[in-house]
């Protein structure tokens, strides 16, 4: 569903070029659900914008459903959804069912199907409550779900999210959590998430990236991560140690 | 903002304190040089545009409002080097913001009164303007067209005297129209109004000294005369300086006075609001 | 289209929600606009004739102009909030959805109150017809070069858009030429300087918008004496720069580098 190769991304800063990202590859099948680790600046947020078409690679290649993001833009953002947890892709001046009605004209989805498709995230999401309420007055927790169901609207095959549970509280986290795994379970979409939180990791990623100075440090399951480090039982032990023992590659 | 805040918080407000934030408003807007750079470009294009209209103007009517050539084309390029220090388009306060935000209610809660706060911050972002924004213009005129200059050091001083004023008359307007957001649900309204009367009844758009009749008059005694048509005229060499810069004074004062008792609605009314 | 007329439709509607707000900001932006006449009449209350052209004429020339000027700056004058939109991050959402950035630029926050603004210039051009008696066989180029001048000032607005993935707080620069361009065309060209003629006839083709064709509807020489045939490239000159502006908006996009987390 997902395929790296290579990919690369440097930016021109005062004369210098910095390596966001270099010589990722992975690939990630249809249905799986991977969770994307790495301290703050390592290129988590530079790749998923590689892969959603924002920013354009400026080495190896990417491709998602088969196609690159960079060239086929519109196409890639037919088939995933995306959600980044530090800001919101809805406008804040607008009630929530604007909002997505808005994003409905964007992706074309006719209006038997959206109505049928916000009744079900409704429930799923309980979006019942505020969905007249301007974007600016939700609380984090209530847009964050506006959001995700923003990215749903056109069931795609693939939903990236950024850091989708920060700073969330633990009711909120928790029901986040809970869609996102039956979503992954009961349609069969494909989940790629970055995030700090490795309770996010533990509860529902099968598998593991770890991205550190802009390579791939890591790729195995939860259980495998936790085996790297001889001696260190709690993941949040294992992640930390890591991190501070990484070479720096620049 | 906050920095000064905090700093200050503790003593009563001096001079120093003033002093300091007219240094802050200035370095605050030197950040953004790509923006002034590219507003003295634009102000520029329209010196240009505006100087050939007045130009075809004046050959049709030599000495028109007493103005030869040289000086309408003068009037011209400094009409377009006041835009910035006196944001003649309005705006440049962060109070409409703070107001929608809430955040004015700790603006208000400061032992400095507000009117002179911001006054003081708006002063260095002006002079930084200044600098960025008004010499562009003046020696792009000067080099394409030539412009005249003023009569001596008497005169460059009552410019000076004059254009500091514009610049608080515009400060205080701006504060005036800034605060009104207090009491309206939607300040777009009234922002486009400020535009409009400050635009045409300052001179920017055409000198007022060739408004007709009672239109003329009028203008020439409104306070938004004193921020464009009144300095240029002290430059120009065309007005009695003492009672100009009284005009100027007088309206300074009403404004700041205005704005001072706006203040003082304003935090009652924040006060019961609760923010 | 369709996507972009279906989102003007749902931000004039969520606009209609607050009828006192649009009414007066409608109200002030005809104001706006009426002061540009106003202007005219100081001018012509001490002149008969400008660059050679009565008041008629150059109401004639300032309605074409502004017609066209309006009609962009209501559907295309958003393109300028490019920085904004890389400054607030907005423009990472847009690049997610399956519809063209400037498409979605140009009708994000979208509202019709510019719209008073079209008819004003409408209305002058209506009233500058009415007194300058034009034959009918030139009529039919005002509507072509209204279009033309809707397709240079929208080309000028998606430059200056594209400027900004550049040059973030340029927003000022393209005001420059697209105001700017509107402030040209109000008078005739005749009054300005032969540099300034030729550069925004051969080089940002301006002239094209109300001045060229213009002088063809009223039927007069070129003060200039530039060639004839000028005054029917209207449709050439807004050709070749909406494709640079298209080209440099995609070149634009492609150089995005999406700042922040």
């Amino acid at each position: 569903m997902i395929d790296a190769d290579r990919l690369g991304r440097s930016f021109r800063v005062r004369r210098t070029t910095v390596h966001a990202v270099r010589d990722l590859s992975f690939h990630v099948a249809a249905g799986e659900f991977v969770g994307c680790l790495g301290p703050n600046g390592a290129g988590k947020s530079t790749t998923i914008k590689m892969l959603t078409g924002v920013l354009a690679p400026t080495s190896g290649r990417v491709t998602v459903a088969g196609l690159a993001p960079s060239r086929r833009r519109t196409a890639v953002a037919r088939e995933i959804g995306v959600v980044f947890g530090q800001r919101t892709t809805l406008w804040w001046d607008l009630p929530l069912r604007d909002s997505l009605d808005l994003v409905r004209l964007l992706y074309k989805v006719d209006r038997v199907r959206f109505r049928e498709r916000l009744g079900e995230l409704t429930e799923r999401l309980g979006l019942g409550g505020f969905l007249a309420t301007p974007v600016r007055q939700l609380s984090l927790g209530q847009r964050m779900r506006g959001d995700i169901a923003a990215a749903l609207l056109h069931d795609p095959s693939v939903l990236v999210l950024d850091e989708p549970t920060i700073g969330l509280d633990v009711v909120s986290k928790a029901e986040v959590r809970a869609f996102l795994r039956d979503l992954n379970a009961e349609r069969g979409t494909t989940v790629l998430l970055t995030t700090h939180d490795l309770g996010d990791v533990e509860r529902l990623c099968r598998r593991v990236l770890l991205i550190d100075h802009g390579r791939l440090a890591f790729d195995g399951t939860v259980d495998e991560l936790r085996a790297t480090v001889p001696g260190e039982t709690s993941i949040e032990d294992v992640v930390a140690h890591l991190y501070r023992n990484s070479p720096p590659s620049r | 903002m906050p920095t000064v805040h905090r700093r200050f918080l503790a003593s009563s407000p001096s001079i120093s304190l003033y002093a300091q934030l007219v240094r802050y408003g200035f370095r605050k807007h030197a950040t953004y040089w790509g923006a002034a750079a590219a507003g003295a470009f634009t102000n520029t294009v329209f010196g240009v545009l505006r100087a050939y209209v007045l130009i075809a103007l004046w050959r049709a009517r030599p000495g028109l409002g007493g103005y030869d050539i040289a000086d309408a084309v003068t009037f011209c390029f400094l009409t377009q080097a006041y835009i910035g220090p006196m944001q003649v388009f309005g705006g440049g306060l962060e109070i409409a913001q703070r107001v929608r935000s809430g955040d004015i209610a700790l603006d208000l809660a400061r032992p400095a009164p507000l009117v002179l706060w911001t006054l003081s911050e708006d002063l260095g972002r002006a002079g930084y303007l200044f600098l960025a924004r008004s010499l562009p213009p003046t020696v792009v005129g000067a080099l394409l067209f030539g412009i005249v200059l003023p009569d001596g050091a008497a005169v460059w001083a009552a410019f000076a005297a004059s254009f500091a004023l514009g610049v608080v008359i515009s400060f205080g307007w701006r504060y005036i129209v800034a605060l009104a957001t207090c009491w309206l649900r939607d300040d777009r309204g009234l922002a486009v109004v400020s535009l409009v009367l400050t635009t045409f009844f300052s001179g920017l758009m055409l000198p007022l000294v060739i408004f007709p009749g009672w239109l003329g008059t009028v203008a020439r005694a409104l306070p938004w005369s004193a921020m464009v048509q009144v300095p240029a005229d002290v430059y120009l060499g065309t007005a009695d300086i003492p009672r100009t810069l009284g005009f100027q004074a007088l309206w300074a004062a009403v404004l700041l006075a205005l704005g001072a008792l706006l203040t003082r609605a304003a935090r009652r009314r924040v006060v019961i609001d609760g923010g | 289209m369709r996507v972009y007329l279906l989102l003007i439709w749902t931000w004039t509607r969520a606009a209609a929600r607050y009828p006192a707000s649009f009414a007066l900001m409608t109200a002030a932006g005809t104001v706006t606009a009426g002061l540009d006449v106003a202007v005219i009449w100081v001018v012509f209350s001490n002149t008969t004739t400008l660059g050679g052209f009565d008041v008629s004429e150059v109401m004639f020339l300032y309605g074409a102009g502004g017609l066209a000027f309006s009609i962009a700056d209501l559907l295309f004058s958003n393109a300028d909030r490019v920085g904004q939109h890389i400054r607030a991050g907005t423009l990472d959402a847009m690049l997610v959805r399956p519809v063209g950035t400037f498409v979605q630029v140009t009708a994000d926050r979208f509202t019709p109150h510019r719209a008073g603004r079209v008819l004003q210039a409408a209305i002058v051009l209506g009233v500058a017809l009415a007194r300058l008696d034009v034959p009918g066989s030139r009529l039919w180029m005002i509507p072509v070069m209204v279009v033309c001048g809707i397709v240079i000032f929208a080309s000028i607005w998606a430059l200056g858009g594209a400027l900004q993935f550049l040059l973030t707080d340029s927003s000022e620069v393209a005001n420059a030429f697209t105001y700017g361009g509107a402030t040209l065309g109000q008078y005739p060209l005749s009054v300005y300087g032969a540099e300034l003629v030729r550069g925004v006839t051969y080089v940002l083709p301006l002239a094209f918008v109300n001045w060229q064709p213009g002088l063809y509807v009223l039927d007069r020489a070129d003060p200039l004496g530039l060639p004839y045939a000028l005054r029917f490239l209207s449709p050439v000159a807004a050709a070749a720069l909406a494709v640079a502006a298209a080209l440099a908006w995609r070149a634009g996009v492609r150089r995005y580098r999406s700042t922040g987390s």
